[in-house]
């Protein structure tokens, strides 16, 4: 048995594997700066003295990190469809994957918290900083500088995993390569291609969090000590 | 309003100050008063009581019982505003605790900032002002770790100067320090309490509490075991702090 693998029949769509490339950046993207934020928020809110908002915090990192992706985005697909709000594709995947890599970032951010020590909260308390001052000044850049290769990272899967929204048919990468594997028979070059767009996208991502780091973390620069 | 109220009354007083961690009683009815321009050092064992103490003059430990009033704030009781405490105390710890990700000039002017408003600018002279006084000018744009212990150390006396505190706590800020570098420190303090500042140091350096200390506090087992000026290190009355000085001599 021979292997026949014909290219062009399937290169001849590369505008739509651009499209869903760009897509899947652009999900990826708006994921990975919302989900900063939402879990920043949940490991600063894990850490209160407040039980109920720790509590609350603690309940969604562990329910999301317990469930898979493909069913929590089909929770909020058709959870909100059942509410009887329309949103398209594209808004629900980017808040399901928000949501799913939002807990990711609570527990990676949690142990950057946890890295910063005591002394220097205390020595900005001492200078009258406020809580929300030693936040913002004092741990949240260096403790994202402890994690930050921790964090990257599960961007980077959090990109790798949106190709199972094409399960709600939102137009990314995946979802193109399903459409363009059962136009032209085949699958084979299709996924091949897909596969190495994907280790492009990786690639990109990391070139961009290399380049945000930079921006970042003035003093690795300056200092020459890589992260 | 109350600053002719407050000029007569002491900078730092505490009465009866009682503090357990649990069933340890750490501090079991400390009493001394800083005035003005005054300094004074708390000496003793380890264990005794002292970095609690001066702690708690800065709140970050809370008393059980007694009262401490700090430049009029009643540091004793539940409601007192930390921030306005803390804009008129500076603490220096032995471990430095500057900020790492932040340049010398950016660790000093991140609190005149962010507390005081100052202006970029305003602070930025400020920041030279009080690196000036320190003698690490040089080093204005130089990141932490880039300094020796005692330059880090000095670092961040300027930091806390920044902030132009009524009165200065130092808990043992140069223990960390190899020895060629403790003089450094020690001179840039001595040069602080000949400019007046108000200063409550816990020291083990005893030659140099000698020196520039106004009154010596004595503590043991939690207890202001005795106290009186410099001159009870050379002759002291209990039996307790004779030895205390005996053992200090020998390791100095
Ligand atoms: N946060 C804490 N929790 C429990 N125990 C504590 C705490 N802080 C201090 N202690 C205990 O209180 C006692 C006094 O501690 P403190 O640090 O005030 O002593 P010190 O006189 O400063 O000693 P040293 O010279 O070693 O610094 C010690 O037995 C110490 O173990
Ligand atoms: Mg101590």
């Amino acid at each position: 048995m021979t292997l026949q693998l014909d290219f062009p029949a399937v290169l001849e769509r590369w505008p739509s594997f651009l499209a869903g490339a760009a897509l899947t950046l652009e999900l990826a993207f708006f994921a990975t700066v919302l989900g900063a934020l939402l879990g920043t928020l949940a490991a600063v809110g894990r850490g209160t003295h407040n039980a109920l908002i720790a509590g609350a915090c603690k309940v969604y990192v562990e329910t999301i990190r317990n469930t898979p992706l493909l069913v929590q985005i089909f929770l909020v697909y058709f959870g909100l469809a059942s509410l009887g709000l329309k949103y398209s594709a594209f808004t629900v995947a980017v808040a399901a994957l928000t949501i799913n890599v939002g807990a990711y970032t609570a527990e990676i951010m949690r142990a950057g918290f946890e890295a910063i020590p005591r002394g220097q909260i205390e020595a900005a308390e001492g200078l009258a900083l406020s809580r929300l001052q030693i936040y913002w000044h004092i741990i949240l850049l260096p403790a994202i500088e402890k994690v930050y290769p921790a964090l990257t990272s599960q961007f980077v899967l959090l990109m790798l995993a949106s190709s199972v929204c094409s399960q709600i048919s939102a137009e990314e990468l995946t979802a193109v390569a399903n459409y363009i594997q059962s136009d032209t028979y085949r699958a084979f070059e299709t996924y091949i291609i897909v596969a190495v767009l994907y280790v492009i996208l990786s690639l990109v991502m990391r070139a961009g969090f290399w380049g945000l780091g930079l921006v970042l973390f003035p003093r690795r620069r300056r200092l020459g000590t890589p992260l | 309003m109350q600053q002719n109220a407050l000029s007569s009354e002491p900078i730092v007083s505490l009465r009866d100050v009682q503090k357990s961690f649990g069933p340890l009683r750490v501090l079991d009815g400390v009493s001394f008063a800083v005035e003005r321009g005054e300094v004074l050092a708390l000496i003793g064992r380890s264990g005794s009581g002292k970095s609690t103490a001066l702690r708690c003059i800065d709140r970050f430990e809370k008393v059980d019982g007694g009262e401490i009033v700090v430049c009029g704030h009643r540091v004793d009781r539940p409601d007192v505003d930390l921030r306005a405490l803390r804009q008129d105390v500076g603490i220096v710890f032995q471990s430095y605790n500057l900020f790492p990700h932040l340049t010398i000039e950016q660790n000093i002017t991140l609190a005149p900032c962010a507390v005081k408003g100052l202006t970029a600018s305003q602070a930025k002279d400020l920041a030279r002002k009080v690196l000036a006084q320190v003698g690490l000018e040089e080093k204005l744009h130089a990141y932490p770790e880039q300094l020796s212990g005692g330059q880090q150390q000095r670092a961040a006396i300027a930091r806390s100067l920044a902030m132009q505190p009524k009165v200065m706590l130092f808990d043992e800020v140069t223990s960390a320090l190899d020895p060629e570098l403790t003089g450094e420190v020690l001179k840039v303090i001595e040069q602080l309490a000949a400019d007046g500042m108000t200063m409550v140091m816990v020291t083990h350096e005893m030659g140099f509490a000698k020196g520039i200390a106004d009154r010596i506090v004595f503590m043991h087992r939690g207890k202001v075991h005795e106290t009186g000026p410099a001159s009870i290190l050379t002759s002291p009355v209990t039996p307790e702090l004779m030895q205390f000085v005996g053992t200090g001599n020998l390791k100095s």
